[in-house]
């Protein structure tokens, strides 16, 4: 074998020889001659009995994962490690433990290896390895393994392209060499479950943006150095667009746990906080997230009478209960720990802070918290099937778009005749006054609520939201006027069986209506809180620009006015 | 061959100086003083233009002393930021697009180092992608 794959020609195993080989072994174990043909072949992966090590087998989390999954042995010591396609659509290569060889961070290095490997990947046919059946998978699993294959399988369902796949093949075996735990640009599972907490914190859809002037202020906590701050912005803000989406926040922030704990800064942001790497990463602990779900407020949709500073309140608490139980689950490793306890440390710090946070930003005029408050109540608004918005939905302050107002035009009366025949959801135990439920609820109580619910510290944000509301009221459409006249006028009695729609709509939690609605409003409900995402991150693109300008402007004005005060002397005299 | 600058440098609205990058040769000291006095050229410029300062405009300066034959180019952004290029004019058949290409990438530059909001209007810029962009430009063709 080492003499056909080239080994003993060239004197060395170079990755493409390490392939080569790699293939013929296994097709010599699959009973093939050793031939370079053979290597044309559809084989299975090779089995090394011998250097099986002691850990188990983890097949449990690539279940999880959607798109390319990849399960990675960590191998440290291992001679070799070999990964699995499930969704075999691309060439698998053999990763070669280039690891022991060399054993730098993940780093531009690996880039160049990638061309070689990926076009001897190439040249082999397909390695499509459906599943785990015909041959086991070594792994040493590291300590961190659980949450750490998570994210390998994470990560590796995040590259659609060979390259990038050969790339973060390449990648992973370099840092599974260079003993993954220690990497200190590669999140690990709590860490990134807490950074995702934290954005929800500042902004509860993950899939908007957090502006800049919200992300300084955030960061500014941490009391680093603002040179600092501005290196680690630079490294994050990849897109350069002022704002940070999930990924390039989980980054920043990463870099800022990382700086705090002594690490120098980089030049370039590593690979494993590129946006691209974190993306799919990210989307794991979407779904992980339903193990949060329960007592960390989610997702706005099922927001609802929870309020915003409720969820931070709890997302802050849930931060050290998270990490402590994470912590549990796993062996001790002495990064994971210095890293948690980092974390601990961290997030004590943010805790009391994203506590000021959430008393200070609804008081702050910014467009971020105020967004945040819309986008969870425009979607509130759109779970509660037919209710009047009490406080018409911000949405169409927001985009003015007809496509969302009519939409929620059309789910608003659709699910009020629907709903009409009297479907009495009970009343969630949370909102006490309306649990009478009773056809003479009054209509002012149902536009209260919502906000009454929130704590004090929303106040400003309900208020907000209604000055936003009447001035929306001009550029509202008809329909939409209607609706809200039908609110305003629901005072009186012949809305009445409308009112009792309403309220006892409005009764219900919302979470509970999600069950029972017909998959058909669900659909358009979720219509509408897309295109209220799309909306919402529209704006806060907008309003970062904004931002900006208004800050040059503001220095001009300022250069201005220092102006006028030169000036000014002269002419008194 | 391209134009290669020797200097690159980028003034505030308030014309301090934001940032400073030169390739090191001697008299550097005569290139910060060409640049300081090629600040009042573009100042009158701006005033002569009035007003309408849409998207890019472009200042060409032609200052050209008899002993040393070197180019300074000038371009202000409509929030009166200006940059001020000094090319060493003997070593090219200066090409205007290149100039002005290059002035472009610098206001790239600029604008990606306004969207980090920890980054006031006004401060030395000390940002490392900028460096970075602006040595490459500087070596590119030298």
């Amino acid at each position: 074998i080492t003499e056909v794959c080239g080994a003993k020609r060239v004197g060395y195993f170079g990755p493409a020889q390490f392939y080569i080989a790699l293939k013929l072994i296994a097709a010599a174990q699959s009973g093939f001659p050793v031939r370079i043909e053979s290597i044309k072949n559809e084989l299975p992966l090779p089995r090394f009995m011998a250097l099986k090590n002691d850990t188990e087998v983890r097949y449990g989390t690539p279940a999880e994962f959607h798109g390319v999954k990849f399960q990675v042995p960590h191998a440290t010591l291992e001679k070799n490690s070999y990964k699995r396609t499930d969704e075999g659509d691309k060439q698998e290569p053999k990763s070669p433990p280039m690891s022991p060889i060399c054993s730098p961070p993940a780093s531009p290095s690996t880039y160049q290896r990638i061309p070689l490997s990926y076009g001897y990947g190439k040249a082999r046919s397909g390695l499509e390895q459906q599943h785990a059946a015909p041959y086991e998978v070594r792994h040493s699993t590291h300590q961190q393994d659980g949450p750490s294959s998570g994210n390998y399988g994470a990560k590796s369902a995040l590259t659609c392209s060979t390259p990038n796949r050969s790339l973060s093949v390449e990648r992973e075996q370099q840092d599974s060499s260079t003993q993954y735990s220690d990497d200190p640009w590669r999140i690990t599972e709590e860490q990134r479950d807490y950074y995702i907490n934290q954005f929800r914190s500042l902004q509860p859809d993950l899939s908007a943006f957090i502006s800049g002037s919200v992300a300084k202020n955030f960061f500014t906590k941490s009391k680093l150095p603002i040179p600092e701050l501005s290196h680690i912005w630079e490294l994050s803000d990849v897109d350069c667009d002022g704002a940070l989406t999930l990924p390039e926040f989980c980054a920043a922030f990463h870099l800022v746990v990382a700086r705090k704990n002594g690490y120098q800064l980089p030049e370039t942001l590593p690979e494993t906080l590129l946006p691209e790497y974190l993306q799919a990463a990210c989307l794991k602990p979407m779904r992980d997230c339903a193990l949060f779900d329960s007592y960390s407020e989610p997702l706005p949709g099922s927001q609802q009478p929870r309020d915003l500073s409720r969820t931070e309140k709890s997302s802050a608490g849930e931060v050290p209960d998270n990490s402590a139980l994470l912590q549990d689950g796993k062996k001790d490793d002495k990064q994971a720990l210095k890293v948690s306890t980092t974390l601990k440390t961290v997030p004590k710090e943010f805790q009391h802070l994203t506590l000021k946070t959430a008393a200070q930003e609804p008081n702050a005029l910014r467009a971020r918290p105020r967004s945040r408050s819309y986008s969870s109540t425009s979607i509130e608004d759109a779970m509660k099937k037919g209710e009047e918005p009490p406080t018409p939905p911000p949405r169409p302050q927001k985009s003015h778009s007809r496509a969302s107002s009519l939409d929620l035009n059309k789910i608003f009366q659709q699910n009020t005749q629907a709903m009409r025949s009297g479907w009495l959801p009970p009343p969630p135990p949370a909102l006490p006054p309306r649990p009478s439920v009773s056809q003479t609820e009054q209509p002012s109580e149902v536009e209260l609520h919502p906000q009454m619910n929130r704590p004090p510290s929303q106040a400003e944000e309900n208020s907000s939201a209604k000055k936003e509301v009447v001035l929306a009221q001009p550029p509202s459409k008809p329909a939409r006027r209607k609706l809200r006249t039908e609110a305003q006028g629901l005072e009186t009695p012949e809305l009445s069986p409308t009112i009792n729609v309403t309220s006892s709509l409005t009764a219900v939690k919302p979470h509970l209506p999600v069950q029972k609605q017909s998959s058909k409003q669900k659909r358009a409900i979720q219509t509408a809180i897309r295109k209220n995402k799309e909306a919402n991150a529209v704006l806060a693109r907008l309003n970062s620009e904004l931002q900006q300008q208004l800050k040059e402007v503001h220095k001009e004005r300022i250069a201005l006015e220092t102006q006028l005060e030169q000036l000014r002397p002269v002419t008194v005299l | 061959k391209a134009a290669c600058p020797s200097q690159c440098d980028l003034f505030s609205s308030q014309n301090y100086p934001l940032y400073i990058r030169s390739v090191p040769t001697e008299n550097e000291l005569k290139f910060h003083y060409t640049v300081h006095t090629s600040l009042d050229v573009v100042d009158e410029k701006i005033s002569a233009m009035g007003k309408a300062l849409v998207d890019q405009r472009e200042l060409y300066l032609g200052l050209l002393y008899p002993t040393e034959d070197y180019k300074v180019y000038g371009y202000v952004t409509n929030s009166k930021v200006k940059f001020v290029m000094v090319v060493d004019s003997s070593n090219t058949a200066l090409r205007d697009n290149e100039i002005r290409s290059m002035f472009r990438k610098l206001h790239n530059s600029y604008t990606d180092i306004m969207c980090n909001p920890f980054y006031n209007p006004g401060d030395r810029i000390h940002s490392r992608a900028f460096d970075t962009m602006v040595n490459s430009m500087m070596m590119q063709v030298c």
